[in-house]
């Protein structure tokens, strides 16, 4: 890894001040970047770390849970406000990466990665959530512009995320049989006014997306039924030694109806499958 | 090149780093620490795994500079040489939970995250805690017999 400047600022200002430089990125949890730093795929040539300066609160306001971007995994994991009002994505969180990785790991730092395989990224399109910067508040749908990419312009600071509740809502994942991450993730919800949204993560090369098709399917009403036989085609989609197209796609279709069942059914949540699982793990929310 | 100052195992530390050094780098070659591992180096394997403010994170993730003024602790923290073993410490060897050993220092250390999380945790619990952790020998049943006996003596110490 090439050498680079490390800044830790005392404020959002000085902070945005220093990401505005040519070469800087700005450094939340790390668990993603220091990583891809590694591998070669970044070399900035100084790092701004906004931890401590950012917020990191989470809060029920206005009928949404706001969740501050400096928040790690394990803190909104274990949330009282999230249990209490939006428990599937606590539980979603609680199964990104490993306990270590949670520990450490922020919602600013995973949005601003957008990984191709990102929990985060569905969720926050299927709960129509609202990313909150320096700058503006950007409608996920607009956030999310690519693998790796977001619309944040260099110097912008991603400071919270909001989430309107979806009392229907459920996310199925099938593990990398190796790093363990979502090989293909879907995120079923039923906004407040019974729009349907369906979000796939780890399915297409540009990373998580709204499901168009399968939400048109669900227009006349949010049952799992209604799925069968709508299929993702298959150019774009991710192509790896443990999955080719085709296998995605067919993932994509069984678990967009098991999560639409799941969302559906008395006790909504997030259901973890592997090589193996049978029924699969379904971890029940109270 | 910048200084940076932490707790180690009870011991306040200082020294200079580049801004890419990791805290395991730090912890292996300044401060001669290298009961922590560095396995994947992708923060995978576990095997850097310490204890930051009381959380297990990996050391290969992180920046030396990232933690000035933590509280780290390594699995040399555990027993200071001449005490008896941390009761995880011993339970790993009661129930010979190592092969090579490569991964036995980040087991131990996520072990205590677990224990810390989830008390005295089952069989499944270990298993699905143990993700972040991998053992190259295969050697998990072993470790997840450990876990479990080591956090019943940690309980029983307790009560």
């Amino acid at each position: 890894m090439r050498d680079f400047v490390y800044y830790h600022p005392a404020s959002l200002d000085e902070a945005r001040q220093l990401a505005m430089q040519q070469g800087a990125m700005l450094l939340a949890g790390g668990q993603t970047l220091l990583r891809d730093m590694k591998l070669g795929r970044h070399s900035p040539t100084s790092l701004i770390d906004v931890t401590g300066i950012v917020p990191k609160q989470i809060e029920f306001l206005d009928g949404a849970v706001w969740i501050g971007a400096g928040a790690t995994h394990a803190e909104v994991a274990h949330s009282p406000v999230l249990q209490q009002h939006l428990p599937v994505l606590a539980a979603l969180v609680d199964h990104i990466g490993d306990p270590a990785v949670r520990n450490r790991g922020t919602l600013g730092g995973a949005l601003a990665a957008n990984e191709r395989d990102g929990d985060y990224p569905a969720a926050c399109l299927a709960l129509g959530a609202t990313v909150h910067t320096t700058g503006r508040k950007v409608a996920a749908a607009e956030f999310f512009v690519g693998e790796g990419r977001t619309v944040l312009e260099p110097g912008e600071i991603i400071t919270a995320a909001t989430f309107p509740i979806s009392t229907r809502a459920a996310y199925v994942k099938f593990l990398n049989p190796a790093a363990r991450y979502a090989m293909v993730g879907v995120f079923a919800a039923c906004t407040a006014d019974g729009t349907p949204h369906i979000a796939v993560t780890g399915a297409r090369t540009q990373g998580a997306f709204r499901w168009q098709e399968a939400e048109m399917a669900l227009s006349a009403g949010f049952v799992a039924e209604r799925l069968r036989g709508i299929r993702l085609l298959l150019e774009n989609l991710v192509e790896d030694l443990f999955a080719d197209a085709p296998y995605r796609a067919h993932l994509a279709e069984v678990f967009a109806r098991k999560a639409v069942a799941l969302a559906s059914g008395p006790a909504p949540g997030v259901m973890v499958l592997s090589h193996g699982s049978r029924a699969g793990t379904l971890f029940e929310l109270t | 090149m910048p200084a940076v100052s932490m707790t180690v195992n009870g011991r306040p530390v200082s020294g200079e780093v580049e801004g890419r050094t990791m805290l395991v780098d730090f912890l292996r070659e300044q401060l001669g620490l290298t009961g922590t591992h560095v396995g994947c180096d992708t923060t995978q394997c576990g095997a850097c795994l310490v204890h930051v403010n009381g959380l297990a994170m990996k050391s290969c993730t992180m920046l030396a500079l990232q933690c000035e003024g933590a509280v780290v602790t390594t699995i040399e923290g555990l027993a200071p040489p001449g005490t008896p073993l941390h009761p995880m410490q011993a339970a790993f060897r009661e129930h010979h939970a190592l092969q090579c050993g490569y991964c036995t220092s980040g087991m131990v250390m996520m072990a205590l995250d677990i224990v810390r999380r989830c008390r005295e945790p089952d069989e499944a619990t270990i298993r699905e805690q143990l993700k972040g952790n991998i053992c190259r020998c295969t050697g998990y049943h072993n470790i997840v017999k450990a876990i479990a006996a080591g956090a019943a003596a940690m309980a029983a110490q307790h009560r």
